[in-house]
Order: C-alpha cells, then sequence, then structure tokens
C-alpha cells in the first residue's frame, strides 16, 4: 500500500434523503487496495445508508461514486455484483431452507451446456455443488458433509461462514460486510474475525461495518468514522485508542485535521 | 486515557486466549440423535414422505375394509378421474403457496375460463382451437391480475384473491347467463372441448385423458420447480422474499409470473373439467377453491412458503380421492368423508410445523 495507490472504490458528496430526513449528507468515501477498512458509527449516524449505495441496495440523490476510476449508478444489487462489490448483508440474505448449493449461487445458476441447458433451462446441480464445495474449502470453511443440507440446519457461525464465502467467491472487486460479527458468540466471532484475515490474504479489499470496537482494531488497516451523515474522520487503528474512536464517534471529540493516509 | 487502552488491551488479551480454541471454521459435527430426531430430520429433508406414507397406509387400510372391490383397476382409475380437476387446481395452487401467498380464486379462474371457452365456440361459433387457446391466456391474464394486484399494489394475496374470486365467479354468471352448455350441443358442434373426458381402456381400468394430463402438469411444473433457475427463485421468494430480493432476484416480476402461471394452469384445467362434467356448468366446482388448498397441505407445502415438493399435492389430492373412495365403499356416510379430510388437513399442518422446528 502506498501513499499513489489510487481508490478501487470512491464516493464523492452521496446524498440520500428519505421524506425529510437526510440519511446521507454529502458524504465521502475511499477504499483502497487489499486493505480492510472499518466503518464506525453511532446509531442513525447513516453506516447502513452508506453501506447500501455502495451495494446498490438503494440509488443515491446526488453525489458520484467511482470503481476503479469509472463512475457507476447502480439501481440494484444485482448490477453492483455484476460489477464485482459483493455484500454480506446483517441478515445474511439467505434462503433458509434452501441448500448451502443452491444458495451459494443464488440469482446466478449455472445451466447446464448443450440442449436441454439452453432450450430448456436446465440447471447444472452437480457443478454447482463442486464448486460451491470448492469454494466453501478454499476458505478452509470446509470439513462439510453433505452441501445438500439446508442452511436453516447449521449454526449461527456456519451460515456466516456461507455468507462470507459466497461473497469471497464472486466478489471480483470488492466484499463489504455488514455487521458480519452481531448475531455470534466469542468463539464463532473469532472464526468469522479469521475469515475476513483469509479474504483478505487473497488480495480482496473488505469494507467492515461493525459496532464491535476489539474486533475493529484487530482486523481494520483503517477506520473510517461516520457521524451525522458524513464522514468525519479517518484514522490508523495504531494511533488511538478505541475510546478515541468512540470519542470522535459521538462527537466527544474534536476529529484530527490530516486523515490518515493509506 | 491510558486506564482505558489498558483495559481495552486486556479485553484483546482475552480475546487471544481464544485463538489456542479451536480453529476450524464452520465445521459440522455429527451428535447422537435420538429415533425421534432422526425421524424429524429425515422429514426435513425429505417433507414429502409424510403424504406417501399417509397415502400408502390409507390403501392398504381401505384395501382391508373395502375388500378387492377397492382394489379393482376401473375403482382406482376412478379415483384418479375424481381426483383430476382438483389435483390440477392444486398444482396451480401450490405454484402460490411455494411463494407464502395463497390463491382463493383458482376455481372460480376455471369456471370462468371454460364458460368463455363454451361461450365462444358455442355462442359465437368460433372455432373450438381458437376459443381453447382465448380460455388458457384468458386465466394467465386473470391471473396476472392477483400477480399484479399482490405485487404492485402491495394487498396481501388473500385479500386480492378472495376478491377476485367474487369478482371471476360474478363474470362467470353474466357470460353464461347462469345458463348451462348442454352436452348433446358440445358434441354437436365442439366436440373438442370435450376432449379430455375421453378415454383409453387398460384391462378394466378406464384412463381418462384428464388424468394423464394431471400427471402431465406435476410432470412440467417438477421439472420447472427443481431444474430451472426460474424454480429455485420461486422457492427463494416464498422462503424469504427480501433476502431473496438481496440476492439479486427480481422478486416481483418472478411473483406475477407465478400467479400468471397459476391462472395458465386454471386454464388448460378449465379445459378438463369440460371433458369430466360433460358439459359446461357455470355452477360447478364452487368449492374446488377450498380442495385445492386441502390437497396442497395434505401434501406437505408448507403454508409459509419455501418448502414443499409440487409431487406432494399430486400424492394430497390422491389421499382425499382414496379416502372418499374407500369410505363410500365401506358404506360410511359421507358426512363422514368430510369429517375424515377435516383432521387429516389439521393433523398434516401440525406434522409440517413440528418438522419446521428441526434444529441441528
Amino acid at each position: 500500500m502506498s501513499n499513489t495507490a489510487k481508490p478501487v472504490l470512491r464516493a464523492r458528496g452521496i446524498v440520500k434523503r428519505y421524506g425529510r430526513v437526510t440519511a446521507l449528507d454529502h458524504a465521502d468515501f475511499d477504499l483502497y487496495p487489499g486493505e480492510v477498512l472499518a466503518v464506525i458509527g453511532d446509531n442513525g449516524a447513516g453506516k447502513s445508508s452508506l453501506i447500501k449505495a455502495l451495494s446498490g441496495a438503494i440509488t443515491i440523490d446526488e453525489g458520484s461514486i467511482e470503481l476503479d476510476g469509472k463512475p457507476i449508478g447502480f439501481t440494484s444489487p444485482m448490477e453492483a455484483r455484476e460489477a464485482g462489490i459483493e455484500t454480506v448483508y446483517q441478515n445474511l440474505a439467505l434462503s433458509p431452507a434452501l441448500s448451502i448449493a443452491d444458495n451459494m449461487f443464488m440469482g446466478r445458476e449455472l445451466r447446464k451446456k448443450g440442449f436441454m441447458g439452453k432450450y430448456f433451462g436446465a440447471l447444472d446441480h452437480k457443478e454447482m455443488q463442486r464448486l460451491a464445495r470448492e469454494k466453501l474449502s478454499e476458505l478452509g470453511l470446509m470439513t462439510i458433509q453433505n452441501i445438500n443440507q439446508a442452511v436453516e440446519t447449521l449454526s449461527g457461525g456456519q451460515r456466516q461462514g456461507v455468507a462470507v464465502a459466497r461473497a469471497a467467491a464472486f466478489g471480483s472487486r470488492v466484499v463489504i460486510m455488514d455487521e458480519p460479527t452481531a448475531a455470534l458468540g466469542v468463539k464463532e466471532s473469532r472464526r468469522v474475525l479469521d475469515l475476513i484475515a483469509d479474504v483478505k490474504a487473497r488480495g480482496m479489499p473488505i469494507v467492515l461495518i461493525s459496532h464491535n470496537m476489539p474486533h475493529v482494531f484487530e482486523v481494520a488497516d483503517r477506520i473510517h468514522v461516520h457521524r451525522l451523515g458524513k464522514r468525519l474522520c479517518t484514522i490508523k487503528p495504531d494511533d488511538y485508542s478505541m475510546s478515541d474512536a468512540v470519542a470522535f464517534m459521538t462527537g466527544a471529540m474534536e476529529p484530527p485535521a490530516v486523515d490518515a493516509a493509506t | 486515557m491510558s486506564d482505558t487502552a489498558q483495559s481495552s488491551r486486556k479485553k484483546q488479551d482475552f480475546e487471544q486466549s481464544l485463538e489456542s480454541s479451536d480453529r476450524s471454521i464452520a465445521t459440522f459435527e455429527h451428535k447422537s440423535r435420538s429415533l425421534f430426531d432422526n425421524v424429524q430430520h429425515f422429514l426435513h429433508g425429505n417433507p414429502t414422505m409424510v403424504p406417501v406414507i399417509v397415502l400408502i397406509a390409507s390403501i392398504v387400510i381401505f384395501g382391508f375394509v373395502a375388500g378387492s372391490k377397492f382394489f379393482s383397476p376401473f375403482n382406482l382409475s376412478l379415483i384418479m378421474q375424481q381426483v383430476s380437476i382438483i389435483g390440477i387446481l392444486a398444482a396451480a395452487q401450490s405454484l402460490v403457496i411455494l411463494t407464502a401467498g395463497i390463491d382463493l380464486s383458482v376455481g372460480a379462474i376455471m369456471v370462468l375460463m371454460s364458460v368463455i371457452m363454451g361461450q365462444l365456440a358455442i355462442t359465437l361459433g368460433v372455432p373450438a382451437p381458437i376459443a381453447i387457446i382465448a380460455g388458457c391466456i384468458g386465466g394467465i391474464a386473470a391471473g396476472g391480475l392477483n400477480g399484479f394486484l399482490v405485487t404492485r399494489i402491495k394487498l396481501p394475496p388473500f385479500i386480492v384473491t378472495l376478491g377476485t374470486w367474487n369478482i371471476f365467479f360474478a363474470l362467470n354468471l353474466w357470460l353464461s347467463g347462469a345458463q348451462s352448455i348442454r352436452s348433446q350441443t358440445l358434441d354437436e358442434i365442439a366436440p373438442l372441448l370435450k376432449f379430455f373426458g375421453e378415454s383409453i381402456a387398460l384391462g378394466g381400468a378406464r384412463i381418462t385423458y384428464g388424468s394423464i394430463l394431471m400427471l402431465v402438469i406435476f410432470g412440467v411444473l417438477w421439472y420447472i420447480l427443481n431444474h430451472t433457475s426460474w424454480g429455485r427463485h420461486v422457492y427463494a421468494i416464498g422462503d424469504d422474499k427480501e433476502a431473496a430480493e438481496l440476492s439479486g432476484i427480481r422478486t416481483n416480476r418472478t411473483l406475477i409470473m407465478v400467479y400468471g402461471l397459476a391462472g395458465l394452469v386454471c386454464g388448460i384445467g378449465a379445459w378438463a373439467s369440460i371433458g369430466r362434467v360433460g358439459s359446461v356448468s357455470p355452477q360447478s366446482f364452487q368449492e374446488a377453491n377450498l380442495q385445492s388448498i386441502t390437497a396442497v397441505v395434505i401434501g406437505g407445502i408448507s403454508l409459509f412458503g419455501g418448502r414443499g415438493s409440487i409431487i406432494g399435492p399430486l400424492i394430497g389430492a390422491l389421499i382425499v380421492g382414496v379416502f372418499n373412495s374407500g369410505l363410500r365403499l365401506a358404506g360410511v356416510d359421507v358426512l363422514w368423508q368430510v369429517f375424515a379430510i377435516g383432521w387429516l388437513t389439521i393433523i398434516a399442518v401440525a406434522i409440517d410445523q413440528w418438522i419446521r422446528k428441526v434444529s441441528s
């Protein structure tokens, strides 16, 4: 990482209003290659809106978002996914009754080659199961017995693992994770943090939204502090303590004059 | 300041102690389970097994009670005939229920389309094939209207289809003038409308084309639901609509198509119903809406959506048919047939609830 690196994902002056409420008020955002950027902020600071804007779940009213220097204007999560931005939502966006393999390929199923696939839309279940198993193993996620197991029969951490694996498998540019440890116990959180490190090790930049300061300070390279609908500052976890970060978040402390460079 | 920094460092130390613990991620443990748990897990993975077991058990029991009359090829093929129309409607109903919706208007759509086919062919003299195609397109339009109201106006499916049930029934009486078209008239002018009432004799059995049509419809829907991405999307929407949307599925478009396809199946069912009844009767199949739901529920499709196989409702319809036939042959009053089906429905939903509570 160097100062000359160009941001992978960059937003300038984005605005999102819901009726009279301004969720995003000219917010900026920068994500550099290969880094884990944590986004922290108080409840209602606009973190979720920022993430939804970046992942295509909402369309912004003003401002610009660029991916690799090219302006993008997503109108659906599908478009963001096609551009290589994968999101692990807080509720995971998994279908509980469907299998692990079905979930991993939901919305981008593979068809059989040949006549049946072309004219009758026949799915290639075998290939999807093989790839799902492969992707889960790549992340050290698997000693799985049955890739056709329904997701609802998995524990919270296992489900999180499936959602992260799905994002890591298909995300070609950026992986966004919204509160990946919020619903988990200490032990399962640990596994998910390891998973984040694994994904990062594969060179994928990650945006991590979290309330959990120890987790943020452990895995983040930089921390984006969001306050009152905009970016307040960006800090490095080595330069500040957790209580400093909380003070920035809540407005108890003035932000540093100079943002942390990459 | 240093105090808080230290305490936070302590927290990390505390967490680091966990690093020596099990580091494998999302491994799948195998606990020893009781037989009861195993049954629950098996049924969770194979929800259609419940109706299959009930069907086999009821055939065996009624075989004993009613004797050889029950097992005669004629009686078995008669059961198929009797359930064919409700079975076709149950297929349409299943599509909607899989999306966590409900369609109270399936029977009304079917009768309305049979009246449209009849009126076009007989009163207006339109060639029968065109009348049939018009009825099927009408079915798509009627189902599409349901889908539009559910997705665009965002009304609950129960209310929408309760409304359209009445609307379609009123239109049906208006178009038909509450008059049936007699069998002889159909034979003279448009015998094609009665095609699905014809049958092939196989030994002592009389298998109508309507029965075969029902099996074909279930086969086609089975393929669509299990082997196309559209089918997987139908399940995902019923399971968790929001999650499906975030996975990139265009949920509203898929939902409208589900209601439209259900309408098309009802339209095809309309043609089959003319053959089954032998005439075009605006007063027929008035209880078909609810009977189709009964078959779906007994067939193990969850009313909460996303769970169950399309083959289940076929089995469910057959169970109802076997119960009715068996009890009748055993000389039991009709009211006890209704009584038995009522309990069967309640037990089926109770089993579904139990299966859904499965835990790892």
